[in-house]
């Protein structure tokens, strides 16, 4: 098993009437609701969870994208990544990730990939997401039935800027460079293990297994409600005549560990409450902008999770044994976990355990419960194929830390 | 109406035409929102011309979507249609979305339009009368853009939608992907595809109608269409919102027809 704590740095100070004064938490939100100087602290908080995490033995600390968002305060993660990547060792950095065809020209990606992994030493794990309606039509505006023909040409400028060693000429529909010419290269080869997080098309499930890519499916509604999803992309794993890999899959799951059930509900459920209330109250009306999902995707009835859900309606007990929520004692979430881990066939967990606005200490404490009661309980649980690195990071032996900083280093003597 | 099914050249497309009545040619192009099945307006114009109205791709019957990506593509499928369909010099009415692609086509191809008349047309855009973003709207929040009379229009808009049955559901959400799905690739995320530097090129005799209530497309916008279009002549249209062919379709006709007379 392998574990990515992530967190979405969401912006904690949405106001108690959030829903009644704004009509979503993406898009149009205003941003005065932001405030740069708590902003300051809040970046520094969630980057110093992130490198706690790494402490604890995670294998991964994770990041995405997002815009205009009141949940997701990263436009640019590979920023996030490039801080992270100074102040931890030897755990991956997983951007989950660049939405392509929103970078201009996208080999803008090639080339901020090839320096996260070189500064990392090869710790990258690389995400190309098509990015949401939300992020990829509204904030950024792609026209959205171009979206997936922009997105397809963005991956084969960056798959060949890193495969080649010499400058080349790329003749795209949106994209025409006469010398492409990536520098720096990734030091991961052939390049750095690719995630890509998928809603449940068959182009997604197959664009997956054509290049040996990591099927990610990034939800908020859990465990329970996923299963018919991925049995589908299983289900075209062996129709494919691929292995069954389980880490050809990952999936994200708010995680909520306490020393029991009901000190789970006590310390967690205000911070549950905040982010499936306040920061998951999307306006229907950008959830799926048409022309952005193809035909073959609706006509199997996946809808995007923001134009199907109310949360509002869920409370605490709702959430948990709905299964959105993994939360309880350590007994509890290692049980769960299993279910979630076998039930889904998934060897990549993606751990939301900073939720809302959880405040930092509560936010250890979950983590450090998590690492320490409720992460070796699974490690294992694979068997033989617990040893597929296909999937993984290979960093480099030899890395560099970074100095000491003079006067710090003068100050500790 | 009758209707047929035409390829256009190369392969590109394959097209739904509904076809009626008589008199001068008459080449009808749709709006974001489409043909409505026996549609008032077309049966209207039909009257006194000989109706055209052809189905863009992803609309209808009509497929090759995927072939068009741009205003120039749209611009040129449109003359491309027109060749298949034999039409000399028609009379060009295009609504809304139709009436962009129609006064393109007048401003890219001057020599094939003789007369043209751009009804609530999109195309250009003014900082100071934003249009509101007809991708970001639910449903129920149309009729209110669209319509003079509101509860009228949603009755129009709601008449034969079974919202409870989820086949009809099913192919509702892919019939709305697939129109808006092709409108959105001149109409997304701004109705403007440089027509501005281009309307000047428009030799055909214009008239331009609005909805004097068009919220969708202020009807100040048409004064701007007429500025742009030398010897235009612009008609408003009482107790009309954006979708003035459905809501006043004979006062539309007879507004098309009078602008004929005034210009000839």
């Amino acid at each position: 098993m392998r574990f990515t704590w992530f967190n979405l740095m969401p912006w904690p100070h949405l106001p108690d009437d959030f829903r009644e004064k704004h009509r979503s938490v993406w898009v149009d939100l205003p941003s005065r609701l932001y405030d740069p100087e708590e902003g300051h602290r809040v970046y520094h908080r969630y980057l110093d969870q992130l490198e706690y995490a790494a402490t604890l033995g995670f294998d991964g600390i994770g990041v995405n994208e997002h815009h205009a968002n009141g949940y997701g305060l990263m436009p640019s993660p590979n920023i996030m990544a490039a801080t992270l990547s100074r102040r931890t060792d030897d755990c991956a950095l997983v951007v989950l990730g660049d939405s392509i065809a929103l970078y201009n020209p996208p080999l803008r990606v090639a080339e901020e990939f090839a320096m996260l992994d070189v500064l990392s030493g090869g710790r990258l794990v690389a995400g190309f997401p098509v990015g949401t309606s939300m992020d990829t039509n509204y904030c950024y505006g792609t026209v959205p039935a171009l979206t997936r023909e922009k997105y397809a040409e963005a991956h084969e400028l960056i798959r060949q800027a890193w495969a080649a060693d010499e400058p080349f000429a790329f003749n795209g529909r949106y994209t025409k460079l006469r010398y492409v010419n990536c520098w720096p290269k990734p030091v991961q080869k052939p390049h750095p293990p690719i995630f890509i997080p998928g809603g449940g098309s068959v182009e997604t499930y197959d664009f997956c297994l054509d290049n040996d890519y990591v099927y990610c499916y990034l939800s908020f509604s859990g465990y329970l409600r996923a299963k018919a999803l991925m049995d589908g992309y299983w289900r075209r794993v062996e129709e494919r005549g691929k292995d069954m890999s389980p880490y050809r899959a990952g999936f994200a799951q708010t995680i909520c560990v306490a020393e029991t059930d009901a000190e789970a509900e006590r310390l967690y459920a205000k911070h549950v409450d905040y982010f499936y209330n306040r920061c998951l109250h999307v306006f229907p009306g950008f959830a799926d902008a048409p022309g952005y999902r193809t035909i073959k995707t609706i006509q199997s009835g996946a809808l995007s999770q923001y134009a199907r859900q109310d949360y509002s309606t869920l409370s605490w007990k709702d959430l948990v044994e709905g299964g959105h929520v993994i939360a309880g004692s350590p007994a509890t979430v290692v049980d769960r976990m299993k279910d979630l881990i076998k039930g889904l066939h998934v060897g990549n967990i993606f751990a939301l355990i900073h939720v809302g606005d959880m405040p930092d200490e509560v936010t250890r404490h979950s983590t450090k419960l998590f690492a320490e009661k409720v992460m070796p309980e699974l490690r294992g649980i694979w068997g033989e194929q617990e040893n597929d690195e296909r999937f993984w990071i290979h960093p480099m032996a030899a890395r560099t830390a970074p100095a000491p900083v003079p006067a710090l280093a003068e100050a500790a003597e | 109406m009758k209707s047929r099914i035409i390829e256009t050249p190369g392969g590109r497309t394959s097209i739904q035409v509904f076809e009626g009545g008589s008199g001068p040619d008459l080449l009808f192009l749709h709006g974001a929102g489409g043909v409505l099945p026996g549609d008032p307006f077309l049966e209207a114009l039909s009257r006194q011309f000989t109706v055209y109205a052809p189905l863009l791709p992803g609309y209808g019957e009509s497929q090759g979507e995927e072939n068009l990506r741009d205003m120039l593509d749209f611009t040129l499928h449109t003359h491309d249609v027109m060749g298949v369909l034999r039409l000399e010099k028609p009379l060009l009415v295009g609504h809304s979305m139709g009436g962009m692609i129609a006064a393109e086509l007048a401003a890219v191809i001057p020599d094939c339009i003789d007369r043209l008349v751009l009804l609530a047309p999109a195309g250009l855009w003014d900082d100071a009368m934003p249009i509101a973003d007809l991708f970001a709207m639910l449903p129920r929040e149309m009729p209110e853009w669209l319509f003079h009379e509101v509860e009228a229009g949603t009755r129009l808009m709601t008449a034969g939608l079974r919202l409870d049955d989820t086949q009809f559901l099913q192919d509702f959400l892919v019939m709305n992907a697939r129109r808006f799905g092709t409108a959105g690739k001149i109409l997304f995320p701004i109705p403007e595809r440089g027509l501005k530097d281009r309307i000047y090129r428009i030799r055909a005799r214009t008239t331009i109608i609005w909805g004097k209530n068009d919220r969708l497309i202020p009807a100040a916008y048409g004064k701007a269409f007429a500025a742009a279009i030398a010897g235009s002549v612009l008609v408003t249209v009482p107790e009309a919102g954006h979708l003035l062919t459905l809501e006043k379709p004979d006062a539309v006709v007879r507004a098309i027809t009078d602008g004929l007379k005034v210009v000839a």
